[in-house]
């Protein structure tokens, strides 16, 4: 049974819970960073680049069985730890879940001030490809 | 560590930006992006304030007491500029939003009158977007043809090439006094020469050189020099533009408007004289008047001693950077103000940025606006501190100890 939208954010914020300084909190996301598999350089095409970040994001979604299954890759691995979270919370759920998703989590964790459009690192323009594909494949 | 005394009391100087005595993520800000732009000392806020508290009018024009003093000393912060940057005329001094203007100002007006197809112009491999987009668009609109300035290994002009490039046909070679990504002091008077002999004109992008070096118009033989007044200690949005008298008079006017005309009618009109031929519009009277007070600080701290402070940080920042493992520091010159651009293997500079920013430490990261520069080194971007008079060799500590950490946690 997988889980749904908001038990994996749940999860992701008690899992922040143990960490009490800033310096775990993005060790464990660098950590996450190198876990993402990332994508193979054939798919890292100009048109899967996200515009807004300071380093290259690639995003892809597909669609299977109904479910939306997204892989990304960056050049920063703090950016791909971020977005490692968000393929955590969003994969493999219907377009419609994933449009209709308030990531509430991230604000949760402690890292609202990377959605700021300001931050270059561009946390905002993921959220937001991933619910443009979620909207196309509706 | 051993290092020159200085003459300056920093600590009494970090007293004046109040804004450096505050806590970013809980640690003591560490403000290292000062080529980016500089902070404002007390004078230069409270003279904007007092400005708009006391003697707030349009200016020219006005008969009334307010409008005369408004004039006056938007009028003194020209002739301030006028003797800051060895001019010989007030009527060489044009207020502009910052060098990106002052830079379109003479690609649109000198540039459209004066260049022309098959003509040719200079710039060089390390200049910042703002000195490069403006004469492509002006070479696509006129067809002219844009030569670069190659750039060395270790981040000076290649001056032999650059005299290969010259010839009858160039007819404006531009390029900045210092570079914003490598700190490189360019040798301008040497280009300017060399550009001279073939009649060509030279602009000077003179963003990074006004804090750190005296600037002498007229000893270096420039025709033009912008600067900005932000990275100058001074307000932002404001800038200046340095022409020589003959060759602005002989350029068209920039903006239509107010203020910069002598007689309208629907038939024909008029333009001003210099320099307000080229200012159209109520300026940003407030930032010029508080410019003045800028500069009038820096002298008073002497900037002898400002250079002489930043080299020290310069000089001790880059020995101790030298030494961690892995990091290559991008622009060695000869001559180089207080800017350190750096790379470290294996690691993206965004997350050197992030991980710094956590512990209070402010530098820039990414291309600095100079992406063909990124490409000559073959570089994606560089991490790059850039220190002013603010600041201390215990700030440079904390960022020698807050890498190894970062390089720690990235590892
Ligand atoms: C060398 C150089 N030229 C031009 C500029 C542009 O200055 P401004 O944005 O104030 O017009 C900068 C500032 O970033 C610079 O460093």
């Amino acid at each position: 049974m997988i889980m749904t939208i908001n038990e994996t954010q749940d999860e992701i914020i008690e899992e922040f819970e143990l960490f009490d300084d800033w310096a775990d909190k993005y060790e464990y996301i660098i950590d996450l960073g190198k876990k993402l598999e990332g994508m193979p350089e054939e798919q890292k095409t100009e048109d899967n680049i996200i515009k807004g970040c300071q380093s290259r994001v690639w995003l892809n979604a597909r669609k299977e069985n109904e479910k939306l299954v997204f892989e990304a890759d960056s050049e920063a691995i703090i950016v791909k730890g971020l977005v490692h979270m968000l393929i955590r919370v969003l994969s493999g759920h219907t377009p419609q879940e994933i449009y209709d998703a308030d990531l509430y989590f991230i604000d949760k964790i402690g890292m609202s001030q990377h959605l700021a459009q300001t931050r270059s690192n561009g946390l905002a323009s993921m959220v937001k490809q991933m619910k443009i594909y979620a909207l196309a494949y509706q | 560590m051993e290092t020159i005394t200085d003459i300056l009391n920093i600590q009494e100087i970090r007293a004046d930006f109040p804004i450096l005595d505050q806590e970013i993520n809980g640690k003591k800000l560490v403000y290292f992006d000062n080529a980016a732009t500089t902070q404002k000392p007390t004078p230069v806020i409270n003279a904007i304030a007092h400005y708009y508290n006391f003697d707030n009018a349009n200016i020219h024009r006005g008969i009334h007491t307010l409008a005369e003093r408004a004039t006056r000393d938007f009028e003194a912060s020209r002739t301030a500029i006028r003797d800051f940057l060895g001019a010989s005329s007030t009527e060489e001094i044009i207020f502009t939003s910052g060098t990106t203007q002052g830079i379109n100002l003479v690609a649109s007006t000198y540039g459209r009158k004066f260049i022309n197809a098959g003509d040719e112009i200079i710039i060089s491999g390390m200049e910042h977007h703002s000195n490069i987009v403006p004469w492509q668009m002006l070479c696509e609109e006129k067809g002219i043809v844009l030569k670069v300035i190659p750039v060395s290994d270790e981040g000076e002009l290649d001056l032999e090439a650059f005299e290969k490039l010259l010839s009858e046909k160039v007819k404006l070679v531009s390029f900045n006094h210092v570079s914003n990504s490598l700190g490189t002091i360019n040798p301008v008077k040497t280009i300017v020469d060399l550009a001279h002999k073939f009649g060509a004109k030279v602009l000077v992008d003179g963003a990074q050189a006004t804090s750190h070096i005296n600037i002498d118009v007229q000893a270096l033989d420039v025709d033009f020099y912008v600067f900005s007044a932000h990275k100058l200690y001074g307000p932002t949005g404001m800038g200046v533009l340095y022409g020589k008298k003959d060759i602005l008079n002989a350029m068209p006017p920039y903006m239509g408007g107010g203020e910069m005309i002598k007689e309208v009618t629907f038939e024909k009109t008029t333009y001003n004289e210099l320099p307000y031929k080229f200012e159209a519009g109520t300026p940003n009277i407030a930032d010029v008047v508080a410019l003045k007070t800028a500069l009038e600080y820096t002298d008073k701290l002497g900037r002898e001693n400002i250079a002489a402070h930043e080299n020290m940080l310069l000089n001790y920042a880059t020995d101790q950077l030298r030494e961690i493992e892995g990091l290559r520091i991008i622009g060695n010159a000869k001559n180089k103000i207080s800017v350190l651009s750096f790379v470290i293997d294996g690691i993206h500079h965004q997350d050197i940025g992030v991980l710094l920013d956590n512990q209070g430490i402010a530098v820039r990261t990414g291309h600095h606006c100079t992406q063909p520069l990124m490409q000559r080194f073959n570089i994606l971007g560089t991490s790059r501190a850039s220190f002013a008079v603010y600041n201390t060799t215990e700030e440079i500590d904390r960022l020698v100890a807050g890498l190894h950490k970062t390089i720690k946690m990235l590892k």
